[in-house]
């Protein structure tokens, strides 16, 4: 047994960095169609009259530099968008995080031990259908109106996704993993960080992808319980102020931020799921 | 008797309860394994030779009877019975070289140690160059020599082997196999061996177990001995095949008693 001629599947195919370059402009750019085909048909619809109550893509752009650095209209809402995306991020991070927190090691707890799977597992299914924004009022009641109540909506709307995804990974480790662990002499306790924690990793992963971009999703109307400061408060205070250009800009920065903190996880994800043939790359 | 055999497998019978249906996997199985010999277990599925297979690992308790490994009972897995699956079984977060030392690293060898004996059965298996790459960048052949290489980094004193090169390509086979029968007479191995290729069976072992399904049991043991290397194309070996081929086919399944 000297020499073994079989070649494996290579990692990574050698691509001149032109080509790649080529080839990545071209996914961008085909990324990139339909929304610019979406911006004209809106600057057509409003320049065609369509509609006098949406502002145009000129409008909304010209807003929200103003928004990010102030100088155009300086109104209460100018050079504001750092503190309010800020604001939002902390809500989204810091729900996310105890969310987090909470529900990986329930969620591997409910995954291991049926005594806990039973205790638990009924209840939080039972609840699991309600809508976050379904709590906002009793939320608004037990953590009163601010940021508290944002937070928790935010935590709520993370918890979930994460949770199922950690014990659906927990409870679907191959029966074979454990057989293979145990006729090496890793035994008992030893295979739970040998064999489940890290078997069960994607699932988690995937579960944390979710629950970070429903924190996002969550934020808006977490924001509706009366914060100063924050996108979605910014969202419903434009409307009722009529400032549509300025509800469009909330959005867009709730986008590209929602985008930007999934690709981080993504990027993340892919780093450390490498030797998984679902990740890497 | 004076030697204690490696394995002795004495009155072992099995009934799983499937549906409601008690069915007897294995029934009153005896065989005793010395030192160093090379054992195929062949039959048609249902015959209990998996089953057998994975109570001599201790991956499941027999019904009555017992297992001995050198004439202490066998009650759960242990490094010393290696088993290799039919799908490797590897970890697919850890490379070739983690995988190779996942059992020495698990009873606390010291580092210095695993990292000697991970580099020493790498090269053994000849994967030297693909040390470093996680299971799902190799073929299947390479999968398994992985997976031959981590039951004998972790001192396994007997291999047992369920079918392992059942999912593997003609070529990829036989060159396994000849790998296999040269770590085998080098090491000094036991080998427990599941197939249901007559061939692999009389290529490989020095004995090699019929089994009949319903009840799954032994029905005979043949030894082979023809000179090794052996020739799957020459009379001889033919002659062999014809015994073992009549013997498995002569038997229907008689009625459950």
């Amino acid at each position: 047994m000297s020499q073994a001629v079989a070649e494996p599947v290579p990692a990574a195919r050698r691509v001149p960095p032109f080509r790649r370059l080529l080839d990545s402009a071209g996914t961008v750019g085909l990324a990139l169609i339909v929304p610019l085909l979406l911006l004209l048909f809106w600057h057509l619809a409003v320049a065609g009259g369509m509609t006098q109550l949406i502002p145009s893509p000129y409008d909304v752009a010209e807003y929200m530099v103003d928004f990010a650095w102030g100088g155009i209209w300086d109104d209460a809402f100018s050079g504001t968008l750092l503190i309010h995306l800020v604001a939002s991020a902390t809500r989204v991070y810091g729900g996310f995080a105890l969310a987090a927190l909470c529900a990986v090691p329930l969620g591997i707890l409910i995954g291991r031990v049926p005594l806990i799977r039973d205790l638990l597992d009924p209840f939080l299914q039972l609840m699991r259908p309600i809508p976050v924004t379904a709590w906002l009022p009793l939320s608004m009641i037990l953590f009163g109106l601010g940021p508290r109540s944002a937070f928790f909506l935010v935590f709520l709307g993370a918890f979930y996704p994460i949770l199922l995804n950690t014990i659906f990974g927990v409870r679907s480790v191959e029966t074979r993993l454990f057989e293979a662990a145990s006729m090496l002499g890793c035994r008992g306790n030893a295979q739970f960080f040998k064999v489940v924690l890290p078997a069960s990793l994607p699932s988690i992963f995937t579960g944390l992808r979710l629950g970070l971009g429903l924190a996002w999703f969550v934020i808006v109307v977490g924001e509706m319980t009366g914060v100063p400061q924050g996108l979605g408060a910014v969202i419903m205070d434009a409307r009722t102020l009529s400032r549509t250009e300025l509800v469009i800009c909330g959005m867009i920065v709730i986008g590209i931020a929602g985008f930007i903190s999934d690709r981080i996880v993504l990027a993340l994800m892919n780093r450390l799921l490498r030797w998984s043939p679902q990740h890497h790359g | 008797m004076v030697e204690i055999p490696i394995l002795e497998v004495k009155n072992v019978s099995k009934r799983f309860v499937l549906q409601g249906q008690s069915i007897d996997a294995l029934r009153d199985a005896n065989l005793t394994v010395r030192k160093g010999e090379f054992i195929c277990l062949i039959g048609a599925s249902g015959c209990g030779k998996s089953t057998l297979l994975r109570i001599v690992a201790g991956f499941e308790q027999p019904t009555s009877g017992e297992a001995l490994m050198w004439g202490k009972p066998v009650l759960g897995p242990a490094p010393d019975r290696g088993m290799v699956f039919q799908d490797y079984g590897l970890f697919p977060w850890l490379t070739v070289r983690q995988n190779i030392g996942f059992g020495p690293a698990s009873r606390g060898r010291p580092k210095a140690e695993v990292r000697e004996t991970v580099d020493r059965f790498v090269e053994m298996v000849g994967l030297t160059r693909f040390a470093d790459v996680w299971p799902h960048q190799l073929s299947g052949g390479m999968k398994q020599r992985v997976a031959i290489a981590r039951v004998l980094a972790n001192d396994a004193e007997m291999v047992l082997m369920d079918e392992p090169f059942g999912a593997l390509d003609a070529m990829t086979r036989e060159r396994l196999q000849d790998e296999l029968l040269e770590i085998w007479q080098r090491t000094g191995l036991t080998v427990l061996f599941v197939t249901h290729s007559i061939e692999e069976a009389i290529f490989l072992s020095n004995r090699v177990v019929v089994m009949e399904p319903g009840p799954g049991r032994i029905a005979s043991t043949h030894e082979v001995e023809l000179p090794r290397p052996r020739d799957v194309a020459s009379p001889e070996f033919n002659a062999v095949r014809r015994v073992l081929s009549a013997r498995l086919h002569s038997h229907h399944a008689p009625k459950a008693a």
